[in-house]
Order: structure tokens, then C-alpha cells, then sequence
């Protein structure tokens, strides 16, 4: 199929890029583990680590700046007539798809990075582990559902971008934030999973209704 | 599900899709209009009168503020109508660009935004008195209240940060749409399945839950519910009218 192998090219492309622009992946990283570092010593100062609804609340916000930095490099450092030459290579459908994966599993890396690091330093009060990486790949997926869009759009807009994301991409994230730190909540304190059965359910329709405008939504936002 | 729950939806279905028709119709009418306004001025007004006067069940704790009912209901209910037209002149736009459309939509969601801000000032009134409080964080509603504002906030943001009108035009309408299309839809099924709602009718407080609404208050509330949803159109219509006549001026 076509449209798969144009996917799998584009992915391969932003791979190869990524990995010979390695200062953006090494800044993305850096900019993880400063801010747990951070967090790490305001916590010391009360004497080692934070309750858990603080805990909680804490890696979220970390992960979700990390998020909106991390896509928001994605469409803005092409510049127009790189967009252009794509334009004539492949179908819009592709590069959005392409783009989502990508940062799907650009993010998906990141969080696991950041909960990794956010342990070492921080403490560990999860009691349902599994559930919680589950949820915690299910908000990268999502993270990167939604702002892949809005990346988009905040390019399209040219000069304060990363403002701009911010602005456009808060408001739309924070219904799924608000089922990600419930569900995430309810694997700290190791409720059981049924409870958490229909935010889990909720959450990946959302991610299905977002992919889904993306992919019809970004061929109109593709042809000016 | 049972029957009257599925008529019930279908009900609101055909009122929604009916609604929006209507209301595309209305806002871009070429003639004065004067009998829908003058309908639109007598509902208002009748339900207004109405609302404060009619007597009304003593629930316990929400008493003689159960006539919010009357106010800020419709007010939801017309912002939510005027913004679902407005995205209806966004997927219209994207199929067929022209800054009629642009403008149509644009006018649709500040019109959505003043109902909006009525919505959340007559609610933040009540909720002084109701629950002792402007603002009460424990209630998933008011928190949709507010990011849906933020949602439509950010959509003049970035309407402001264009210069060429024409991507202007496309990439706020995918915006709406997509908006819409993401956080709308869970603002308004969120608060039902977190289930921990203060608002009256849900979760065991006493209220006005569609079925226990009495017969004297519900022709009252209907009244002020189209009437409400009249007014969003003739604002919408009025606003668009003005846009029109500027752009036509400047080109002169």
C-alpha cells in the first residue's frame, strides 16, 4: 500500500534528521532532567520526597512542557520550501500520520526517560506499577495526537510559535490531563482497575476522535 | 437504555440538526426579519417576567434560586447552539473558501463567547448563594465552563496573529473545528462520568433534573430557551451585518 510506504519513508526521514541534529534530542533530554533535578533539591529541603498527590501533579506538568517542547520543533524547523517539496512527493495524509507516530514515539521515550529519572531522585509511591505506565503511554500518545495539529497550525502562523502552541494547545489538553492525573491518582494509591476502567476507555476514544480530525483537518491546513 | 431515554436523545438530535439549519438560515437572511425579532423580544421578555414571578417548588437548599433555571440554563444552551453553527460555517469554509464564510464563523463564536461570559456570571451568582461560593473547584462543570472560554480565547489569539486574510480564514477554521472536535464533546461528558457534580439534579442533590421539573416551570424554561437561542442569532446576524458593511467600505 502506498500510503504506508510513504509513512515508513517520512518516518525514517524524521529518524535520520533527529539523529544528525542530536542537539535537539540531547536539549529535549537535558531540559527533562534539569527540571527533575530542580524539583529533586526544592523537595531536599523538606526532607526527600514529595507526598504523592504532589508527586503526581509534579510529573505531569514536567511531562506536558516537555511534550509541548518536543512536538513544537516538529513542523516549525522545516522551512516553506521544504514543505513545498514534500507537497509534490507524497499526500498530506502521510505526513501528518508520519508526523504523529513519530512524535508519538519520540514522547513515549521521553516519558519513560522522565518517570525513570523522576524515581531515582524523587522516590517511588506507585502501588500498580503496570497500570501506571500504561496510563503514562497513553497520555504520550495522546500528547502527541493532539499537538501535532496544533504544531501545525502554530507554524502556519509564523514568529512566537512556541507562545502560540501554548496558547492553542493548553485548553485542548486539559480534559485529557484531567483523566491522565484521575487515572494516574488511582495507580498511586492501588485502587482497583476497574475503577479506572472507563477513564481508561474515555481517554483512548479521545486519542481516536483526535487522530481522526488530525487526519482529515491537516490536508486543508497543508495546501495554502 | 430505556424508551423514554431514546427518545429523548433523538428528541435533542433533531432540535440540534434543526437548530443549527434554522439558524444558518436566520443569520444570513437578506430581509429585516421583523417577525422572528419581534417573537425573539416577547419570548425573552415573557420568560424573564415569568421566570421571576411564577411560583416555584421549595426544594430544600436551592429554594427560590431554582428561577436560575430560567437565566442561565437557556444562556448554556444558546452558547452551545451559536458555536456548534459556528463550526458548521467552518466545515462550509473549508469546502468552499470565501470570507463571507470567514466572516460568519468569526461572528458566530463571539456571539458564543458573550453567552458564554452571561453563562458563567448568572451560574457564579448563584453558585454565591446556592453553595456559598464564586467559584467552587470540586464541580467539573465550571471547570469546562472555564477552558471552553480558554478554548475560544485562543481562537481570537490566533486569529490575531495573521496577516494574510486569506490563511487567516483557513487555518481558524480548522482550528474551530478541530477544537470542537476534541474538547467540546468531553467538557459536556466528563462532568457525567466523573459523576461528583454539585449541580442540582445530579448525584442525589435535589434540583431540576429534566423529570422533576414541574408543569408550571416547564413551559416557562422552554420560552426561555428559544428565546435565548433567537437572540444568539439576531446578535450573530447584527454583528455579521456590520463586518459586512465594513469590508465593503474598505474596498471602496
Amino acid at each position: 500500500m502506498p500510503l504506508l510506504r510513504e509513512i515508513s519513508t517520512l518516518l525514517a526521514k524524521d529518524f535520520r534528521l533527529e539523529w544528525r541534529q542530536r542537539a535537539a534530542l540531547g536539549g529535549l533530554l537535558l531540559y527533562v532532567g534539569s527540571t527533575v533535578f530542580v524539583c529533586f533539591l526544592s523537595f531536599s529541603l523538606r526532607g526527600g520526597t514529595p507526598p504523592p498527590p504532589a508527586w503526581n501533579a509534579l510529573l505531569w506538568v514536567i511531562l506536558l512542557f516537555a511534550a509541548i517542547n518536543a512536538v513544537a520543533k516538529g513542523f516549525m524547523q522545516e522551512s516553506p520550501g521544504q514543505r513545498l517539496y514534500y507537497y509534490t512527493l507524497v499526500r498530506p495524509q502521510a505526513v501528518i500520520l508520519a508526523k504523529i507516530i513519530y512524535n508519538a514515539l519520540l514522547l513515549t521515550a521521553v516519558a519513560l526517560l522522565g518517570l525513570f529519572l523522576y524515581t531515582v531522585f524523587l522516590g517511588n509511591p506507585i502501588q500498580d506499577p503496570a497500570l501506571f505506565v500504561v496510563n503514562l503511554l497513553l497520555g504520550a500518545v495522546g500528547f502527541a495526537t493532539t499537538l501535532t495539529l496544533v504544531s501545525g497550525i502554530a507554524a502556519k502562523a509564523g514568529g512566537s510559535g512556541a507562545t502560540l502552541m501554548a496558547i492553542l494547545g493548553f485548553p485542548l489538553m486539559i480534559p485529557m490531563l484531567l483523566l491522565l492525573i484521575k487515572v494516574s491518582k488511582n495507580a498511586l494509591d492501588g485502587l482497583d482497575r476497574g475503577v479506572s476502567q472507563q477513564s481508561l476507555l474515555t481517554l483512548l476514544a479521545l486519542n481516536m476522535i483526535v487522530g481522526a480530525a488530525s487526519y482529515v483537518l491537516f490536508p486543508f491546513l497543508w495546501r495554502g | 437504555m430505556t424508551t423514554a431515554k431514546i427518545i429523548g436523545s433523538i428528541v435533542g438530535l433533531a432540535f440540534t440538526v434543526g437548530g443549527i439549519w434554522g439558524g444558518q438560515k436566520l443569520i444570513e437572511q437578506r430581509s429585516a426579519g421583523t417577525g422572528w425579532k419581534v417573537l425573539t423580544a416577547v419570548l425573552l421578555l415573557a420568560g424573564s417576567v415569568a421566570g421571576l414571578l411564577i411560583p416555584v417548588p421549595r426544594l430544600p437548599i436551592v429554594n427560590e434560586s431554582i428561577r436560575n433555571l430560567f437565566f442561565h440554563v437557556p444562556m448554556w444552551f444558546s452558547m452551545f447552539m451559536v458555536l456548534m453553527v459556528s463550526v458548521w460555517y467552518s466545515i462550509l469554509y473549508l469546502r468552499n473558501p470565501s470570507t463571507r464564510l470567514d466572516v460568519l464563523a468569526h461572528e458566530a463564536v463571539k456571539s458564543g463567547i458573550v453567552l458564554g461570559v452571561l453563562g458563567l456570571m448568572t451560574g457564579s451568582l448563584w453558585a454565591r448563594f446556592t453553595w456559598g461560593s464564586w467559584w467552587v473547584k470540586e464541580d467539573p462543570r465550571l471547570n469546562g465552563a472555564a477552558v471552553a472560554l480558554l478554548i475560544y480565547g485562543a481562537y481570537l489569539i490566533l486569529r490575531g496573529s495573521f496577516r494574510d486574510e486569506q490563511q487567516r480564514a483557513r487555518v481558524s477554521a480548522i482550528y474551530n473545528i478541530f477544537a470542537f472536535a476534541a474538547a467540546i464533546p468531553l467538557l459536556f461528558v466528563l462532568p457525567r462520568v466523573s459523576g461528583n457534580s454539585l449541580h442540582p439534579g445530579q448525584t442525589g442533590n435535589p434540583g431540576f433534573n429534566q423529570y422533576d421539573l414541574d408543569s408550571t416551570m416547564r413551559p416557562v424554561f422552554y420560552t426561555a430557551v428559544i428565546g435565548w437561542i433567537l437572540f444568539a442569532f439576531w446578535l450573530t446576524q447584527i454583528s455579521s451585518r456590520l463586518e459586512f458593511l465594513k469590508i465593503r467600505n474598505d474596498e471602496k
